[in-house]
């Protein structure tokens, strides 16, 4: 009788690191050597390129400071009322302009040539409109989502398949039934996508607006960093900021399942 | 026969943009009847007449045809230098296939941070002169240049390569004679997304720190509270705005291959 046993997994003596991870390890190290050297040598004026112990420093004492957290919550507010806002409306003017082929060449090359203009000099009519609290930097921040939002769920909308739209029809479903049942199921991926644009607007609009003109918020505490030359603390925050905006627009793809679509 | 059938073909292909364009006039009319009655202050939107006719002072006492080539200065060198640095960091990638393992995420990461708000930090590092603007412009408008010159060059139609292999060509001449000039059409779509990121990067920096062309003009004329002004001033930034898209598309257009 022959013997069956249990298929072992051989050992193959593959080195512990992949080339990609060890060429990238070194990367950051020789960037982190260069930062440093860079540092000490004096070339710089004092504090342009601080230490990475100070940085490291003003990082810990930012993320134990409870007033930061206030700040990145009116921040965090503010981006969300606006993706809120900004993202409810896109969606709407989306399914109108991807749903109608007239709306569509009437309206929609506007949108599109208006979208790449820079938001950022509205803020001064946006001041007008809605005071210098923290109105202002919403609306800022729901301009700069809107147009993304908006033409992206267009452009996904025509891609719907059309057998998926002639059964809606054929089972005579009402506008407001094709819309729920039929619009927004197909066209998940297109809007995450466009949410997740979108919430990349917003961040940077409603940051530029606190840090143009604000007494709260997060882009408020990096121009007060700046104005009193905190350079390490300014480092840690936007450190800080950046894993937090890429994590975020991360976070929004992996909640859409657009790394799901990726891998298959 | 053929002009009869065409003919309320071309006139259903222009309605749209003829109800496009009717619908914003409308808009504005009502606006100014608005603004006019007394129902929006006019303190707070001044009526689009009052706008319109604030183009001429913008020309005649705020120079902004010199403020216009100013901020098309600054595009212009970050172009050069999105382009340069861009295309050459792409073509490296792309030759060390490693360095591009290694980095290709990481710059696609970096497309995505948002760069414009770490402007405190380049007015420390380069001052309160164009150079931060510059380079504003240029470290928001690269990673779609070097993300797009990888895909321009991998995606090089594999018949074209052993065309150029079987005429025996070296290394350069392959890249310059075929991979280059294959991917030129992509890659100028990376050159476009990095000029508009530029530029956006560019007019938002200068309105932020009060310095250079257009957007310190539209801060200047805000903070002298010149309302028709203001309204101008964005109204030509956006005519801007608009107009170099525009003309990026064309170039576009004209590099894109036949099919």
């Amino acid at each position: 009788m022959v013997k069956t046993g249990r298929l072992t997994r051989t050992s193959a003596a593959g080195p512990l690191l992949s080339p990609v991870t060890l060429l990238r390890i070194v990367l950051v190290l020789a960037l982190l050597a260069i930062w440093e050297l860079l540092a000490r040598s004096g070339l710089l004026y004092r504090d342009v390129v601080p230490s990475l112990v100070r940085i490291a420093r003003a990082l810990g004492s930012l993320l134990s400071d409870g007033g930061y957290y206030y700040n990145l919550g009116v921040t965090a507010g503010e981006i969300g009322i606006a993706l809120l806002i900004g993202g409810f409306s896109g969606i709407a003017v989306g399914l109108l302009l991807g749903g109608n082929r007239f709306l569509a060449k009437a309206f929609e090359p506007y949108l599109y040539y208006l979208g790449p203009t820079p938001k950022i000099i509205f803020f001064p009519v946006m001041i007008m409109w809605f005071g210098v609290g923290s109105e202002s930097k919403i609306a800022l921040g729901t301009l700069s989502c809107f147009f993304p939002i908006a033409l992206n769920v267009a452009a996904g909308m025509r891609q719907i398949d059309t057998v998926l739209i002639r059964v809606g029809k054929s089972f005579r479903a009402t506008t407001a039934q094709m819309v729920r049942k039929i619009y927004l199921p197909a066209m998940r991926h297109p809007i995450i996508n466009g949410v997740r644009l979108g919430f990349g607007f917003a961040l940077i609009g409603t940051l530029l607006a606190e840090t143009k003109l604000s007494n709260k918020g997060i882009g408020f505490l990096i121009i007060q960093a700046y104005s009193t030359f905190d350079m390490p603390r300014m480092y840690a925050m936007l450190i800080v900021l950046f894993v937090l905006a890429i994590g975020a627009n991360a976070a929004i793809g992996r909640l859409g399942g657009l790394d799901a679509i990726k891998r298959t | 026969m053929t002009t009869v059938v065409s003919r309320p073909r071309a006139a259903s292909a222009y309605l749209p943009r003829l109800v496009g364009l009717a619908t914003v006039i409308l808009a504005l009319l009502l606006a100014e009847a608005i603004i006019r009655i007394g129902w929006i202050s006019q303190f707070i939107v001044p009526p689009p007449s009052e706008i319109a006719a604030s183009f001429a002072r913008l020309f005649l006492e705020e120079h902004i045809v010199h403020r216009f080539f100013y901020t098309v200065g600054e595009c212009l060198v970050a172009g050069v230098m999105i382009t340069v640095c861009g295309v050459g960091i792409g073509v490296l990638m792309h030759r060390v296939r490693l360095l591009q393992q290694a980095c290709e995420t990481w710059v696609a990461a970096l497309a995505s941070a948002p760069f414009v708000l770490a402007y405190p930090l380049f007015m420390v590092i380069f001052g309160r002169n164009a150079w931060t603007i510059i380079m504003m412009g240029f470290v928001s408008g690269l990673p779609p240049v070097i993300l797009k010159t990888i895909e321009g060059i991998s995606g090089t139609r594999r018949v074209l390569v052993n065309v150029g292999r079987s005429f025996n060509l070296t290394g350069s001449q392959q890249f310059r004679k075929i991979l280059f000039p294959a991917a030129m059409p992509t890659i100028f779509v990376g050159v476009r997304l990095g000029l508009v990121f530029a530029l956006i990067n560019i007019v938002g920096t200068e309105f932020l720190i009060n310095f250079g062309g257009l957007g310190q003009l539209i801060n200047d004329l805000a903070e002298r509270y010149d309302l028709g002004g203001t309204y101008a001033a964005i109204c030509f930034v956006i005519l801007v705005s608009v107009c170099f898209f525009m003309a990026l598309e064309q170039v576009e257009r004209w590099l894109r291959p036949v099919d």
